[in-house]
This record gives structure tokens, C-alpha cells and sequence, in this order.
């Protein structure tokens, strides 16, 4: 039989993804995509109130709507135990409001119709009366005295949730005290969205022949989902299926489970017939997981030589109405206490205070693993408000204070230990090439001649791949994640694991590492991801951890199949397997090493001529269970100029110079770092989820939640530096997230540069025209 | 999301489409580009019975200079207008809003026509086409009616045409020798509606002293608005940064703007200012010898 020759190592190919010709050709099979034989729509009703008391609920007129079938409230999910559920992060959520709602778009009861429009028209006919009570829209007020109890259901009556910790807080006072130079600046991440193409949806289907469900859904965590279902439904876990279809961008917004898929599942069941839900845009941004909304005060004590000492931070995070952000379970402010960012401190304390208001629940998504958004756009915001108090260039600043090359691994006061980085390397690499100094330069000649022009850099450590199965967890679920190769006889590969890609392009990145592993080209090596039928368990794609934890699975599950081929390669070669080497994609002869056989010589002998006493068939399961966190860091470095008539700040340069470990495919770590970026750049510019005094949403569509377009978005530079993870398998970290977490600090301190000869040293984001127009005003600055 | 039940008709004649307008009984609604219209629908905010697309009406589709006008038929769409190199070479005013007009996708479906008649004091056309003091021709069973576009944008969302009335063409003068013309807009991205905007329309004098100029500012009021009073105090003058700046301010104060989401009425009011001046100097610098 033919069989094609090994090709070239493919790790670290530019190769083309795979997936693209069927995304680009709008062939890619999304939820909504899915129509099932008889199956049903459901549309919900949602609260017009941000907090009210629920009166009446009168189901008639939507029942006399033409194709209407069946209208439930949380009362009628109350007699099944299901109007409440938990949440991941150990509160617990309404699924349809009873006794009262706490947020604007609040699900209150679902209608369920024989097509999508009747669902409208019967959703649109429920006849709901509210009584309307006090609303508590401000974070920075949930404690007073005077304000309203969201959570009356709760043993605890107040509107705090938590209260967290970290760090040495007598010794970071006492450093703090002792400090030359201190500075204190209250930052505020604003509450936005990620907001993907596709918005969240469903299709419940319960099969009452087989007493099996299947619930299609735009998941990046199918299995959590299925088990979730198990304990919430209290249905045997064999007995359910969650398939995640293509996704359509997911970002964590789609890691939780929403409430809609729950009442999907219960309108499946009663009326016998496939239920499908897909959220529209407003109810996308109005009840879906938002992300940041921290309020935070940051202090670094310091020498006047700026070498940086203590770092004290205090954070006020709005939760909206539940707890219901996707956060490792032990982690309630995520993993924010990253915080000390690049950068040396001998003391440092972190504490975070939780509350409820009436908005949305969510918190942690939006291309962020786990509040590390937060922590760095904070600590490299801080860094240049203490340069700016020294009055030393924000670049030198960075330089004496990196933790040095020879210091990894390195444990921060905080607790973690970074595997490993070359943080001077890679800062001074990304200043060379944009011409830091030339740039400076510039800037003052500009200066004298009134002109605003700023140079911002963020010089980030990230911390990603949740993660070692000591500390985190999701619910009891360890943070491992698995990867299952078949080798089939012609030498040929399918390769499926627990995590969901929604844009990442795994399968490109993992056929890359199982062939370089196996010695297969990647066009050999199909990638299977989603179904949780044929995927082995693993907790899904977010906190840029496919990489470091799934990554590293397709690796050691490789190495596994590796060490049985080799015991056939033995038998194949006819010598001793302590003969036989791995060398070039091939077995060989050691000592001999033209005496060879390749991967798929093996495979086909595993099937066809297996080793006496060998087990035929040549597959593997591996669980991966990361030592540790990997580390990702980078400079990005923005250039901007004000127009001062009307605030506008043009982006004139941006590059960003990451360090991502070893790189599988550069063309897909570079698009995943445009595509960051981008979302960076509207975040620092344009995205904001306001609310008014009565918590009515002010961004519930694209008209007002703005998403940039090519004309908008900056071309983006980038280049890279390599420092390997020592613990990943293949030495790789992560990249995903990187742009979104860097860059919003290097936009924000470049504008706030270009505004400093005003006295300027902070403005908070999203940086719109107004906003600059308004601090030229207080400044005295008006023009033309 | 979805709209309401609706009848769909697409007549071949402007007489026809009158005559479902008149048969729909108020029920009835013209669909040019939709790009309005059907936004609308979806959120339920118009529910018509009848829709009477106007698409393949070729008599609607004129677009061409004719005795001293350019005529712009009720189905050219921004996308035409933009690509036009009759309009780039002669009508800088027209040229450089239709740039800005929406995204690229929805200019190729919306139509100037169809964005006058929705009469959205945010629309761009209203305040670059009163700048270019141009006339609307209205035909209705009686016939024709022709009026200045100042007359035919009566208030937000409201117009001179009556029930079963069809806005056929928009009539733009010709300028003559020694005339400029510039469109300004702030928006916060690219498909958004301005936060502010102003069109500019100048003729010079040989002198160099202004002899014509129409100033439209969009966002700024009710409706689109004219400038009148920065127009009459600069006919006469010449255009220096001192005249540009006494009517740029001029205009700032008559501008009406409310705030919202794309900014509160102080910062719209400047913006008003700002940008007139920029749309002074452009237009002067469109000028060619
Ligand atoms: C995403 C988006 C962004 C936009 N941004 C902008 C922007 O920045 N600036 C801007 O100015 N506009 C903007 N628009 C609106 C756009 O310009 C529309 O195309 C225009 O307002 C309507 O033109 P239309 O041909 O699509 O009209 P339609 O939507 O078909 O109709 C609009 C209204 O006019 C009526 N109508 C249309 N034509 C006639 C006619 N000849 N006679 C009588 N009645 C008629 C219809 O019955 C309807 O009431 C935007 C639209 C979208 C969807």
C-alpha cells in the first residue's frame, strides 16, 4: 500500500488554518445553522425594570398569539426545583424571576412557538405587572447605609459578596510608610462586552423514545456544561449530550451557562419537540457576561531613584445582580493579584471587595484570563503616574525596576511563580525598532510648538493556561484538560480533546504539534473538538489556556503513541526496542540510522502485524494536568497625536512584541494579536456598557456598543522574542489573550503622555473624543 | 427583531406606486434602499401593511446635469453619487458627504431621496443639501410640485410630502465658476450617525469677497438646520480667519444640538464650531482657478 513520506518538521509553519476555506465560504455549521425536524422556538420576556417586584404575570393573551404553545414563568419552574440555579462562582442565579427582578433584561418567562416570529409576536403579547422599587446603580454606594437590599433571598443582608485578599498587608503598610516617593491614583476599568459575531443560543432536544438529550449549544466549555446540566436538572449524566457546533467567536462570554438554555431544556421536555433559542444583540449585551467593571485605587511606594517597593492595591468590583462570573471556584477576584505585573516589589497587598448592584451578572470574559485585564492595565497605568511623579521617562522607569532575566523562576510577593522571561530583551528589542528615542525627539520639538503628541508602552506579564489541579478548579472539576489520538492504519490521524476553539484555530495549531510529535504532515491529522459524546472530558477554551493545558496533552498523548509505535518500529526493524532511536520523523536503527521505518510503517504494522503479545491498534488518551501557569509578557509601544479642536486621537504607530514561549504557527499568533488588539483599541477608545440612575442600559445594540470597523482600527506592527516555557511540553504559553490584556494601558498612557504638559496624569477609559475635548477645556486649551 | 406581517408590491411606473400609495389608504410605505425603513421594522417602530418598493421604477434612476441642476433620481444611492466623477469634479460638497454617509455597505443600498424623506435631523444629506440649496420635486396624482429642501424638511421625522406623494428627484443648482464646496463630520466610528456635522457651499466674487454661501449643520436641532446667521455675515466679506472665525461661532450659537450617548450639548455645540470653521477652509481651498 502507498504511503506518503513524512514531510518537514511542521512546528512552527506559517501554515494556512485549516478551518478557513469553510468559514471564509460561509460553510461553517453554527447553531443557528442546526434545524431539527419538528422543532420549536422560544423567545423570553424580559424585565423593562432594573429592580421591581414581580405583581402579576397574565400568560393569556400570548397563548391566544397564533402558533403560541406554551408560555412558562418561574413559577412553573419553581415546581420543578429549576427557578434557581447555581453558579459557578458558588452564588446562585434566577432562571425565570420570581418575587421580583434584579436587573433590566432580566429573563421573567419564555414563550415557546411553532416558528421564530410567532415567538416574537407571543413574547411581545405576555402581560407583565411590575411594581417598581428603589435602584442601586452605583457600585461605590452598595454599602451605605441607606441602600436598597438587592439579594433579600441571602442569609447575609447586605449588597457585599466577598471580601479577598492578598499579600502581607502589615508588611506592604510598613514599606509604604518607610517609601521616598508615593503615589495614589484611583483607575477605573469600565464595564463592557466582548460581544462575539454570534450571540449566544440553543437547541434543546429531548429525545423521549431514548430519554436522551442533546443540547446543541455556542459553548467554549461543552463538558462543564454537560455536567452542570446533570446537577442542575438532575439528569444522569450518560443520558446527555452537549454538542458545541462551530462558534462564532466566544471571548468567555460563552463559558457560563445563561438561563435561557436551562428553560430550553424544560420547554424540550414538556412539550416533546426540539427547542431552539438564539438571543438578539440586545439581549446579548443586556444579559450576557460583561466584563471588568472594576473599580480599583492603586499605591506604589518608591525610592527617588525610582526603584519601586511596595505596591497596595483596593478594588470595589460591581457583580451585578449575581455572582455569576466564570472564575476558577477558590479564585474570586480571578487571578487579579498578578498585579505586581513585570516588575520587582518587595512587598506587595491586594484586596478586593465584591458587590451586588441591579445590572447584569458576569465579570470575567471578554478575551481575559481571569481579571489579569485588570491587574495590568492597572499596574502599567501606575508605573507611568509614578514616572510622571519622578519626573523620570516612563522607559527608564521599566528598565530599573524589570525583574532581572536571572531571577526565574520568580515568586512575586503575591504568590506566583513565573516560569520563565526576558523582560529587558524584549522591551528593548520593541524600542528599537519603533525609535523610542528618535520618537522623543520628535515629541519635543511638537511640544514647543503646541502640539499633542504621545508615546504610551506597556511592558505586560501575563499569567495564563488555568490551570495546576492543586489550586484551581471549577466547581470540584480539576483544570486539567485531555487530548485522544487514533492513528488509523494508513498512517493517518484524528485527534479530539475537551477544549472548544471559537477562532483560534486549533485545528490547525494541535494537527501542528500531533504531527510534529508523530512525524505526520498536519494535513494528516484531523482536529475534533465539541462534541461531548466523542471528546474526552476537558474544561473548555478560555483564559487563553488551550496552549499551555490542552496543548501540552497533545503533546504527552502523542509521546504516548509515540512509545507504543517505537515498541512496533522494534519488532519492524527486527532489533531490540532499546536499539531504536526517534530521530528526523523516524524511527531508526541506532547506530544504523538509514535502517528506518516511519510513523505510518508503524501504523499499519499495528494493525496488520502487531508485535507478538502486543495489544493491536494504535491509540492514546492523555489528561494533562499543568505544574504551573505559563507566563506570556510583551511591550507594546503606541503613537498618538491630539487633534485639539475635537479630542479625536489618532493612532498613528502601534507595535507590540510579544513572547508567547515557543510559536506553532506565526501567522495564527499573529492574527490572534491583530484581532487582540483591535479589540484593545475599541475598548480604550469606544466600549463602555453605561447605565442610567434607573439602570436602564444606554449600550444594547451596535448603534451605541460599538465594535470598530477596518477604517477605525490602527495597522498593527508586531514581532516577537522566544524565552520557551521550562515546564510546557513543548515549551509554548499562550497567546490569545495577550493583546487584548496589554494593550489598553499602552493607548491609555500614550494619550495621557500626550496630555501630561497640561499636568495631566490620568483619564479613564473608553478615551472618547468628548472625554480629551473636556480635559483640553479644564485645561485651557480651546482651538480650531 | 423580526417585523410585522406585511403585502409586498414592486411597480414598474412612478404612476402605479402612486396609485398603491393611494389604495394602501395610510397603510402603505415606499422601500428605496431600505436601509432605514427596515431598521425600523425590526424594531417595530413603523409596521406598515404595504410595501411598495420603488426599485425598479427606471424612470426613479436619473441622475445626470441638466439646465443648470444635477439631477439625482429617488433610487441613486450614496455608493453612486460617490463613485461618480461628474459629482467628484464639480460638486465637492456632494462628493465629500457622500464619503462619509453610513458604512460602504449601506451606501450602496440607501438612496439620497430616501434619506430626505426619513428626515432625520441626523441624517447627513439634509444639512449638505440645504447648504447646496437644493429643491425637492414632489409628485403626487395631481402632478408635480417643486420646493426648496428648507421647505420640504418640515421637522424630526417629518416632511412637506403628502400621503400619496413620492419624493421623485432632489435638484442640486450647478455652481458656478469660483465655488467650493466641504462636508464635515465627527463620528465615532465609521456607520455611525454624526455627533456633528456641517456642509459648506461658497461662491467667491473676482475680488474674492463672498458672494454665495449656504451652511447646513446636521445634529444640531429638530431638523437640518441652515446657519442664517453666519450666511449673512459672511456675504460680502472676505473669507480670512477672522470671518471664519466670527461665523463659525455665529453658527455654534443658533446650532440646537440635545445630548445623548455621542456627547453632551456644550461639547455638539463646540463641535458645531469647529467644524464650520474647517468646512469655511475647505470649501475655500476647493475652489479652482
Ligand atoms: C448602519 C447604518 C448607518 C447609517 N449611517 C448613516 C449616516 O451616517 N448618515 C446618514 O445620513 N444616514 C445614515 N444611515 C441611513 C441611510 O442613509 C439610509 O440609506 C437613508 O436614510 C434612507 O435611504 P433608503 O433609500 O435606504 O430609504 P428607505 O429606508 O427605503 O426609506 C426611508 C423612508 O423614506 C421613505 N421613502 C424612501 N424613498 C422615498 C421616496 N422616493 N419617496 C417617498 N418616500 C420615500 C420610506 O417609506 C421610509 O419611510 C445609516 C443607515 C444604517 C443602516
Amino acid at each position: 500500500m502507498a504511503i506518503e513520506a513524512p514531510s518537514a518538521p511542521v512546528l512552527g509553519q506559517a501554515l494556512k488554518r485549516k478551518e478557513d476555506p469553510r468559514f471564509i465560504q460561509g460553510q461553517g455549521r453554527y447553531l443557528d445553522d442546526i434545524r431539527l425536524t419538528g422543532m420549536l422556538y422560544m423567545s423570553l420576556v424580559r424585565s423593562p425594570y432594573a429592580h421591581a417586584r414581580l405583581v402579576k404575570i397574565d400568560k393569556q393573551p400570548a397563548l391566544a398569539v397564533p402558533g403560541v404553545l406554551a408560555v412558562i414563568t418561574g413559577e412553573d419552574l419553581a415546581g420543578l426545583g429549576l427557578h434557581w440555579m447555581p453558579t459557578l462562582a458558588g452564588d446562585k442565579q434566577m432562571v425565570l424571576a420570581t418575587g421580583k427582578v434584579l436587573f433590566q433584561y432580566q429573563e421573567v418567562a419564555a414563550v415557546v412557538a411553532e416558528s421564530r416570529a410567532a415567538a416574537y409576536d407571543g413574547a411581545a403579547a405576555v402581560e407583565v405587572e411590575y411594581d417598581a422599587l428603589p435602584v442601586l446603580v452605583d457600585a461605590k454606594h452598595a454599602l451605605d447605609p441607606g441602600a436598597p437590599l438587592l439579594r433579600d433571598d441571602r442569609e447575609q443582608k447586605t449588597n457585599q459578596i466577598w471580601h479577598w485578599e492578598s499579600g502581607d498587608s502589615m508588611a506592604t503598610a510598613a514599606a509604604m510608610a518607610k517609601a521616598e516617593v508615593t503615589v495614589k491614583q484611583d483607575v477605573y476599568f469600565p464595564r463592557c462586552h466582548a460581544s462575539p459575531l454570534e450571540t449566544c443560543g440553543c437547541i434543546a432536544d429531548m429525545n423521549k423514545a431514548t430519554g436522551r438529550l442533546t443540547l446543541y449549544v455556542t459553548s467554549q466549555a461543552p463538558h462543564v456544561y454537560r455536567t452542570v446540566l446533570a446537577m442542575v436538572a438532575k439528569l444522569p449524566e450518560q443520558m446527555i449530550r452537549v454538542v458545541s457546533p462551530d462558534v462564532g467567536g466566544g471571548f468567555g462570554v460563552k463559558v457560563g451557562v445563561y438561563p435561557g438554555y436551562v428553560v430550553a431544556v424544560v420547554a424540550s421536555i414538556v412539550t416533546g419537540h426540539p427547542v431552539k433559542w438564539v438571543e438578539t444583540r440586545t439581549e446579548h449585551l443586556g444579559s450576557t457576561a460583561f466584563a471588568r467593571d472594576y473599580h480599583m485605587n492603586v499605591e506604589i511606594g518608591a525610592t527617588k531613584q525610582g526603584r519601586v517597593q511596595a505596591l497596595r492595591v483596593h478594588t470595589l468590583a460591581d457583580h451585578g445582580a449575581f455572582d455569576s462570573q466564570a472564575n476558577p471556584s477558590k479564585w474570586p477576584a480571578g487571578l487579579f493579584n498578578i498585579c505586581t505585573g513585570s516588575y520587582d516589589f518587595a512587598a506587595a497587598f491586594v484586596d478586593v471587595d465584591a458587590v451586588y448592584t441591579n445590572k447584569p451578572p458576569g465579570g470575567v470574559s471578554y478575551r481575559c484570563s481571569f481579571r489579569v485585564t485588570e491587574a495590568s492595565y492597572l499596574i502599567e497605568r501606575a508605573m507611568d503616574v509614578l514616572a510622571a511623579e519622578l519626573k523620570m521617562d516612563p522607559a527608564d522607569l521599566r528598565r530599573k525596576n524589570f525583574i532581572p532575566p536571572e531571577r526565574f523562576p520568580y515568586t512575586t510577593p503575591l504568590g506566583w511563580t513565573y516560569d520563565s522571561g526576558n523582560y529587558p530583551a524584549n522591551f528593548e528589542k520593541a524600542l528599537g525598532l519603533i525609535g523610542y528615542d528618535d520618537l522623543r525627539r520628535e515629541q519635543t520639538e511638537r511640544r514647543a510648538r503646541g502640539e499633542l503628541m504621545g508615546i504610551g508602552i506597556s511592558s505586560f506579564t501575563e499569567i495564563v493556561g488555568a490551570g495546576p489541579s492543586a489550586q484551581f478548579d471549577i466547581l470540584g472539576l480539576k483544570m486539567f484538560d485531555s487530548a485522544e489520538i487514533r492513528v488509523h492504519p494508513t498512517g493517518k490521524a484524528l485527534a479530539r480533546f475537551g477544549v472548544r476553539h471559537q477562532g483560534q484555530g486549533h485545528e490547525t495549531t494541535f494537527a501542528q504539534i500531533v504531527g510534529s510529535e508523530l512525524g505526520l504532515p498536519a494535513a494528516d491529522v484531523l482536529v475534533e473538538e465539541g462534541d461531548t459524546d466523542t471528546a474526552p472530558y476537558g474544561l473548555g477554551t478560555y483564559g487563553s489556556r488551550s496552549t499551555p493545558v490542552a496543548g501540552g496533552a497533545a503533546a504527552l498523548c502523542a509521546r504516548r503513541i509515540r512509545e507504543k509505535a517505537k515498541k512496533i518500529a522494534a519488532h519492524l526493524l527486527e532489533c531490540g526496542e532499546h536499539d531504536v532511536e526517534w530521530a528526523d520523523g523516524k524511527f531508526r536503527v541506532a547506530g544504523a540510522p538509514e535502517r528506518a521505518v516511519t510513523m505510518q510503517d508503524c501504523a499499519f504494522a499495528a494493525y496488520t502485524n502487531p508485535p507478538p503479545g502486543l495489544e493491536p491498534g494504535l491509540e492514546a488518551t492523555y489528561y494533562y494536568d499543568p505544574p504551573n501557569f505559563t507566563f506570556p509578557f510583551g511591550t507594546y509601544v503606541a503613537v498618538v497625536d491630539i487633534d485639539p479642536g475635537t479630542g479625536e486621537v489618532k493612532v498613528r504607530r502601534f507595535l507590540a512584541v510579544d513572547d508567547c514561549g515557543v510559536v506553532i504557527n506565526p501567522m495564527i499568533v499573529d492574527g490572534q494579536i491583530h484581532g487582540g488588539l483591535t479589540e484593545g483599541f475599541a475598548i480604550a477608545f469606544m466600549q463602555e456598557i453605561p447605565y442610567d440612575s434607573e439602570g436602564n442600559c444606554l449600550a444594547s445594540n451596535f448603534t451605541e456598543y460599538l465594535v470598530p470597523t477596518a477604517v477605525e482600527t490602527p495597522h498593527w506592527e508586531t514581532d516577537r522574542t522566544t524565552t520557551p516555557s521550562p515546564h510546557h511540553p513543548i515549551g509554548a504559553k499562550g497567546v490569545g489573550e495577550s493583546p487584548n490584556v496589554g494593550s489598553p494601558s499602552a493607548f491609555v498612557n500614550a494619550v495621557v503622555d500626550a496630555l501630561s504638559p497640561l499636568g495631566v496624569r490620568h483619564v479613564d477609559m473608553p478615551l472618547t473624543r468628548e472625554r480629551i475635548w473636556r480635559v483640553l477645556r479644564e485645561h485651557g486649551v480651546v482651538s480650531a | 427583531m423580526i417585523p410585522a406581517a406585511f403585502e409586498y408590491a414592486a411597480p414598474k411606473t412612478v404612476a402605479e406606486a402612486i396609485a398603491l400609495l393611494r389604495g394602501a389608504d395610510s397603510g402603505g410605505k415606499i422601500l428605496a434602499g431600505g436601509q432605514s425603513l427596515v431598521p425600523m421594522m425590526r424594531f417595530r417602530l413603523a409596521a406598515p401593511n404595504l410595501l411598495i418598493d420603488i426599485t425598479r421604477i427606471p424612470e426613479l434612476r436619473i441622475f445626470k446635469e441638466e439646465s443648470g441642476y444635477l439631477r439625482i433620481g429617488a433610487m441613486v444611492t450614496h455608493g453612486e453619487l460617490e463613485r461618480s466623477a461628474m459629482v467628484g469634479e464639480r460638486y465637492p460638497l456632494l462628493a465629500s458627504t457622500a464619503r462619509v454617509v453610513a458604512d460602504p455597505i449601506v451606501r450602496e443600498r440607501g438612496t439620497i431621496c430616501g434619506s430626505l424623506v426619513h428626515a432625520d435631523p441626523a441624517g447627513d444629506w439634509g444639512a449638505a443639501l440645504i447648504a447646496a440649496r437644493a429643491q425637492a420635486v414632489v409628485t403626487g396624482p395631481a402632478g408635480e410640485r417643486t420646493m426648496p429642501l428648507d421647505d420640504f424638511l418640515v421637522d424630526t421625522f417629518t416632511t412637506a410630502l403628502g400621503e400619496d406623494e413620492i419624493l421623485t428627484e432632489v435638484r442640486v443648482p450647478t455652481p458656478p465658476a469660483l465655488s467650493g464646496g466641504n462636508y464635515q463630520k465627527i463620528e465615532r466610528k465609521v456607520g455611525d450617525f454624526a455627533t456633528a456635522a456641517v456642509g459648506v457651499q461658497l461662491t467667491l466674487s473676482e475680488q474674492g469677497a463672498v458672494e454665495a454661501v449656504g451652511i447646513g449643520l446636521c445634529a444640531a436641532g429638530p431638523v437640518s438646520l441652515r446657519a442664517t446667521a453666519a450666511e449673512g455675515m459672511l456675504i460680502g466679506k472676505v473669507l480670512d480667519d477672522a470671518s471664519i472665525t466670527a461665523a463659525a461661532a455665529a453658527a455654534a450659537t443658533q446650532a440646537e444640538p440635545t445630548a445623548d450617548t455621542r456627547g453632551a450639548i456644550d461639547y455638539k455645540r463646540d463641535m458645531v464650531r469647529v467644524l464650520t470653521s474647517r468646512a469655511l477652509h475647505a470649501a475655500r481651498a476647493a475652489i479652482r482657478a
